[in-house]
């Protein structure tokens, strides 16, 4: 968990005109103590792709959201997948294998 | 750690734009949240990252180029990326579903069924055909001395099933890999056929014995007789004694059911029950209207005060 001063200390591009904008854009959503806001370390992962998108791959701020909000739809899938995939491990063998069996034709 | 200049593959003279172009590059392609199935991406991301950090510090670059600096101070400290979180349990702000554990037992059967279709299943994917059962109705007579029968199933394919002499109802057959086929070259499964035992009109089995009822005539009975009686294996013939009574028991050795696992058989039980005749006998009502017992008889002496 970081305090906002924190997170850009700890990335040495990060800009914090630009840490402001993404909050303002909800591209990253800190939750708040005291008044002050906080990064997770998830949010704070979060931030350091935002910088390595932005800052290297050089991918501009309107992109920036096209490309995030993909990015979370893709981890959302997965997500699902996962459940889904949850639900089936815990299934009888050979229901697995009627549904993998099913998936291939 | 490798020779940055080899891990971005640049020559030792490139330009700061090359270095950075060709880093984007890499970035793009090895980016772990970017790629969060590739199990290579992160470590290859690292190297690249740590290559780009060193080289596009011109400071950094002109001491490693001297050889004051090896490529090991540019290495990276252990990051979480944000994959490590989207696909794990905490993940929630930016995710409408409920996380759970990522597990590597998911993540095995991810890639088992969602490999590129030419090598899924059929090569990577081995498993064993689904077990099928069935109910099967069967003769008394066909369980009591063995039988073969061939179930048909509702895809066509004829099932020979093997009933063992003294086979018990409910009893359970498993037919070895007659069930489903299997898949990626997995043996099929089996088949378990449970068989329904049918009653007999006449035989009633107790474990390996056999009871029936015999009726017998009234004259077989008061002055015994050598008669045929029906066993599991066929008939047989018996002396009923003289002077037999309904509710005498004779025994048949050895013509029960076969043990299936002493291979010994039971016996066969004959309850006889003395039968009147059927059609009117006026000479035998004349003989009994004459008649006089030698000794009185109250047969319901037991039953009344």
């Amino acid at each position: 968990m970081m305090r906002v001063d924190e997170l850009i200390e700890s990335i040495s591009t990060l800009q914090r005109s630009d840490l402001e904008a993404w909050i303002r854009d909800e591209l990253i959503t800190p939750g708040h103590e005291a008044g002050a806001p906080f990064f997770s370390d998830m949010e704070c992962a979060r931030v350091r792709l935002i910088c390595t998108l932005h800052y290297e791959l050089e991918i501009d701020a309107e992109a920036l959201s096209v490309v995030l909000s993909l990015v979370d739809q893709l981890y959302d899938t997965r997500q699902r997948l996962l459940s889904l995939t949850a639900a089936i491990a815990v299934q009888d063998k050979n229901v697995q294998a009627a549904i993998i069996a099913a998936m291939a034709k | 750690m490798k020779d940055p200049y080899e891990t971005l593959g640049v020559n030792r003279s490139a330009t700061d734009k090359e270095i950075k172009d060709a880093f984007k590059k890499l970035a793009r392609k090895f980016h772990p949240d970017l790629h969060p199935d590739d199990k290579e991406a992160e470590g290859k991301f690292k190297d690249i990252s740590a290559a780009n950090d060193l080289l596009k510090d011109a400071e950094k670059r002109k001491r490693f180029d001297a050889g004051e600096i090896d490529a090991s101070g540019a290495e990276r400290p252990q990051e979480r990326f944000y994959r490590d979180f989207a696909d794990g349990p905490a993940y929630a702000s930016h995710a409408t579903q409920d996380g759970f554990a990522n597990d590597e037992e998911l993540q095995e059967f991810l890639a088992r069924a969602f490999t590129d279709k030419g090598r899924r299943s059929q090569d990577t994917f081995r498993a064993r055909g689904q077990d099928v059962s069935y109910v099967l109705p069967i003769g008394f007579l066909d369980v009591a001395n063995g039988a073969a029968r061939t179930i048909t199933l509702p895809e066509g394919k004829a099932l020979q099933v093997t009933i063992p002499e003294g086979a018990e109802d409910r009893q359970m057959l498993r037919l070895k890999e007659q069930g489903m086929p299997g898949f990626g070259g997995g043996p099929a499964g089996d088949a378990y056929v449970e068989l329904h035992v049918e009653p007999h009109p006449f035989f009633i089995r107790k474990d390996d014995n056999i009871h029936v009822e015999v009726p017998v005539t009234l004259k077989e009975a008061a002055l015994g007789a050598r008669i045929e009686v029906p066993t599991v294996g066929g008939p047989v013939a018996v002396t009923v004694p003289k002077g037999s009574n309904t509710g005498n028991k004779l025994r048949l050795r050895d013509r029960g059911i076969r043990n299936r696992k002493s291979g010994q058989r039971g016996h066969q039980f004959i309850t006889l029950k003395v039968v009147l005749p059927a059609a009117e006998e006026p000479e035998l009502v004349a003989f009994l209207e004459t008649w006089q017992p030698k000794t009185q008889q109250n047969p319901r002496k037991e039953m009344l005060p």
